[in-house]
């Protein structure tokens, strides 16, 4: 038994990615008409050509009907999914894998997410409350537990923790500033960001990432056939996806200072890819800034500091777009937008982007140096409880 | 011999200063506080918190409970069902609730002391008036519990007398959230007597004369009868039991046995305590301390509850009794919980039952039925953790969640002995928490969502270390 991986059988030779934001303008189907035309077009073909569909959403539509009706898909196979927050990770994961068996030559793996309808701040609720004895708390409540826990065990002051975390916001609204497809595309000062109203926690209004609208999509083909669709393929050399044993908040083992998920998801993803330094191989990465304290913590869990040592590296810039490992370089999903479904296309458009070279004012530098790996790094649940989904891909072939 | 096994009371956390009414509405409003049941409390949840003090000390458990209360969480549906689901006892323990009037704590500590077997008596409840009004302020909220039955009484009953009457004093018709009363002086006119009657009858029953009772309780709604009976008893000066109105309020229903509560928490063996409960009749009980009371009062006692306690503002009060409508988060509405799910639920929702692993020996809150460590399928046994202490692993404070009272504090708690939980913390300042701190649990009634009353357990700070 083991994970076997699919590294450089399938390709990347399309995407698509609408802007992210308040869409008021825009439905659903408008989103997902827009990103699959997008795709298509991108990887110059038609959408009869796609022989399959996988659509990642959480909140805003059931089954594959979802997207085949605004679509007009005539009788192919459209797979509906969820995985939480990783949704858009989970649809691109399957997509990848049907390629790869060969059961189709041309798959399509597309997420979605309409949440400013709902008219509420936050998410809406997913979840009926069974026996009710859930503790009801909100999402940056759940992930606010990190900051404290990560503070007491590494010896940083409260204060000190704080500015770690407004830097993380700093540098994520820098980095969408120059994004044109950004829900927030301006950059905030340190002072504006610090002194943001409190939402849970130690976590202000700036901490957490946006609540937004937008689609994402990807046309995946076999490797040896990318070539007839761009002469730019991305090619898949990592898939990982793990769900946890829910460990977290009935343990007291676990201490809320680390994804154990994450971690497990890396150690997979990088075998697969054959990564042993990931901070030197990599160009960049696009991770779950949900809310400020994770990027923190997934900067360890990643393996791209030792552990402890992320808030200083946070601090000295090393994940800045000019850093020694540029993180979140289209914004994150802190002034991206985070519509669910389409997240995590949403990370592998930015890969698309830059490990092409076609990211514009914020290119990073290393890619023209020869770095040509990219890594996605998409959570759902919360610390202690959560699926979490890693993949590299590459410019190059091996 | 039959007589009272054990006892306990609660008093809620939050205080309502007088001064508080006085100063937002301009109009005098007396002195002293008055409890007040929280947000999150009812007169179920408060009876659940009395049961556990009283059944805490001792090892009998009830089979039969009564709980009385002039304002039940539920009606058609029976109240106390939960508490018995709270108290974890067995099914074959019979849960019967009197309901709506004052007086029905009377019957219902009578009900356990005729009944066979060990019964359970819980008195509780909320007591409101509108905003300004006299039931507002002289009001107070609070529960007691009594477990009677035979063998190693902690007192005997020696005399009873209860006295009926049909008169209008006080009265609510159903669905309104005050109560109205006839003019003070008829009330005096027809309380009175019936009260010096019941308790010359019952100190007759029990051969026992004025001179010789060692405490005074007279309880009820009609203030002005309770402290002219009480006076013109004859009993000494010393005797007559303070009526906690300058610290609780009158507690209705819950009220004479607070008082109960609070004389049998400072009695000493072979003294004579009175109880006089004045509502639309009188019922007169008269009881004789053994050498057991003292071995086992009830933690914590009524005194140490009205010692502790924190000032709540006269908006806040207002908001948590549905008189003052707040505007709500931007966020859905909370769902009720789902009658199956709850139903399959019970022991843990009500009596916090988690499961500890027979092979690894690691605990589990909730249960569960894999061990989260060794993976042991199916090899549970439960574990009622409702009373371990437990301390703060991590917590947060949520601005954003749903709540009567926001922002709600949840932490992750660890208990000792193992077991982690995350839950709502209650009774707390938001400001004042820290990793670390000690815990433990509370039955409290979360929200309540079309209707239906999600019930379960709250940590809050236990003061220790």
């Amino acid at each position: 038994m083991a994970s076997n991986g699919i590294r450089d059988r399938v390709a990347i030779v399309g995407m698509g990615c609408t802007p992210f934001g308040e869409r008021w303008d825009k439905s659903t189907s408008d989103l997902l008409v827009d990103a699959t035309t997008e795709a298509t077009t991108s990887a110059g073909i038609d959408l009869k050509d796609i022989d399959a569909f996988w659509l990642g959403t959480l909140f805003s539509g059931q089954s594959g009907l979802t997207l085949s009706r605004p679509l007009k898909i005539d009788y192919k196979p459209v797979s509906r999914l969820e995985n939480f927050c990783a949704t858009g990770s989970e649809a691109f994961r399957n997509a990848c894998y049907a390629v790869a068996a060969g059961a189709y030559d041309i798959a399509m793996a597309i997420g979605v997410e309409k949440l400013k309808d709902s008219g509420f701040s936050g998410l809406p609720s997913t979840r009926s409350v069974g026996d009710g004895t859930a503790a009801g708390m909100t999402a940056p409540a759940m992930f606010s537990l990190l900051a404290p826990a990560y503070a007491k065990k590494y010896g940083v002051s409260d204060e000190q923790l704080k500015d770690v975390m407004t830097r993380i916001a700093w540098k994520n609204h820098k980095n969408g500033a120059l994004n044109p497809r950004a829900q927030f595309r301006k950059e905030v000062p340190k002072d504006t960001i610090a002194c943001s109203p409190l939402v849970a926690g130690a976590l202000g209004i700036f901490d957490c990432s946006g609540v937004s609208d937008g689609s994402a999509a990807a046309i995946i083909v076999r490797a040896e056939d990318a070539h007839r669709y761009t002469d730019k393929p991305l090619y898949v050399k990592a898939l990982s996806f793990v769900a946890g044993p829910g460990a977290g908040p009935i343990d007291p083992d676990y201490d809320y200072t680390t994804f154990n998920e994450v971690v497990a998801s890396a150690a997979d993803a990088y075998a697969q890819a054959g990564i042993k330094e990931p901070r030197q191989e990599l160009a960049m990465a696009e991770v779950h800034d949900c809310f400020t304290p994770t990027e923190l913590v997934l900067m360890e869990d990643l393996g791209f500091a030792a552990r402890g040592t992320a808030w200083k590296e946070v601090l000295a810039g090393t994940f800045d777009l000019e850093g020694e490992l540029a993180v979140n370089p289209d914004g994150g999903l802190k002034s991206f937008g985070h519509p669910i479904g389409a997240s995590g296309l949403r990370m592998l458009f930015e890969c698309w982007l830059q490990l092409r070279g076609e990211a514009g004012k914020r290119q990073i530098a290393s890619v023209a140096r020869g770095r040509k790996l990219a890594l996605t790094h998409n959570l759902g649940g919360a610390p202690g409880e959560c699926v979490s989904f890693v993949s590299v891909v590459g410019s190059e072939r091996s | 011999m039959r007589g009272l096994l054990a006892w306990g009371a609660y008093v809620p956390y939050a205080r309502l200063d007088r001064k508080a009414i006085a100063a937002a509405l301009g109009a005098s409003a007396g002195s002293g506080m008055r409890a007040v049941a929280s947000y999150d409390e009812d007169s179920t949840s408060m009876g659940v918190e009395a049961a556990r003090a009283a059944l805490r000390a001792t090892p009998v458990t009830p089979e039969a409970i009564y709980f009385a209360t002039a304002d039940p969480a539920y009606l058609d549906k029976t109240n106390a069902t939960a508490v018995h689901a709270a108290l974890d006892l067995p099914a074959s323990a019979a849960a019967y609730d009197m309901l709506g009037s004052v007086r029905s704590s009377a019957g219902a500590t009578r009900a356990a002391l005729d009944a066979r077997g060990p019964a359970l008596a819980v008195v509780s409840d909320i007591r409101t008036g509108l905003a300004g009004g006299g039931d507002e302020r002289e009001g107070g909220d609070a529960a007691a519990a009594f477990l009677l039955g035979d063998g190693d009484v902690v007192a005997e009953p020696l005399g009873h007398a209860s006295q009926s009457a049909e008169f209008l004093d006080r009265w609510r018709v159903p669905g309104e959230s005050f109560s109205r009363q006839w003019e003070e002086r008829f009330g005096e006119h027809v309380y009175v007597p019936l009260g010096e009657s019941a308790l010359a009858e019952g100190l007759k029953q029990a051969g026992v004369t004025t001179s010789a009772v060692d405490v005074l309780i007279v309880a009820g709604p009609h203030a002005r009868s309770n402290k002219r009976v009480a006076a013109a008893a004859g009993v000494k000066k010393e005797a007559i039991a303070d009526d906690l109105v300058a610290s609780v309020g009158n507690a209705g229903a819950a009220h004479a046995g607070v008082m109960l509560a609070a004389a049998l928490d400072a009695a000493r063996p072979d003294q004579v305590i009175a109880v006089l409960s004045l509502a639309d009749g009188a019922d007169a009980t008269i009881w004789r301390t053994t050498g057991a009371v003292t071995g086992r009062r009830p933690a914590p006692s009524v005194a140490t509850q009205v010692a502790r306690g924190a000032s709540v503002p006269y908006a806040a009060f207002l908001t948590w009794r549905g008189f003052l409508r707040r505007e709500p988060p931007r966020r859905p509405d909370p769902q009720p919980p789902e009658a199956p799910a709850a139903a399959r639920a019970e022991s843990w929702k009500y009596a916090f039952t988690g499961s500890r692993c027979l092979a690894c020996g690691t605990r589990h809150v909730p249960p569960q039925r894999v061990c989260v460590k060794c993976h042991a399928v199916d090899r549970m046994r439960p574990e009622r953790l409702s009373d371990v202490p437990a301390t703060i692993a991590t917590f947060t404070v949520d601005r954003l969640a749903y709540s009567m009272s926001p922002p709600v504090v949840v932490a992750v708690i660890d208990f000792e002995g193992g077991g982690r939980f995350q839950c709502e913390m209650t009774d707390v300042d938001p400001k004042s928490v820290k990793i670390g701190d000690r815990v433990e649990l509370t039955f409290r009634r979360l929200y309540t969502a079309n209707g239906i009353h999600n019930y379960f357990w709250k940590a809050r700070p236990s003061g220790g270390k």
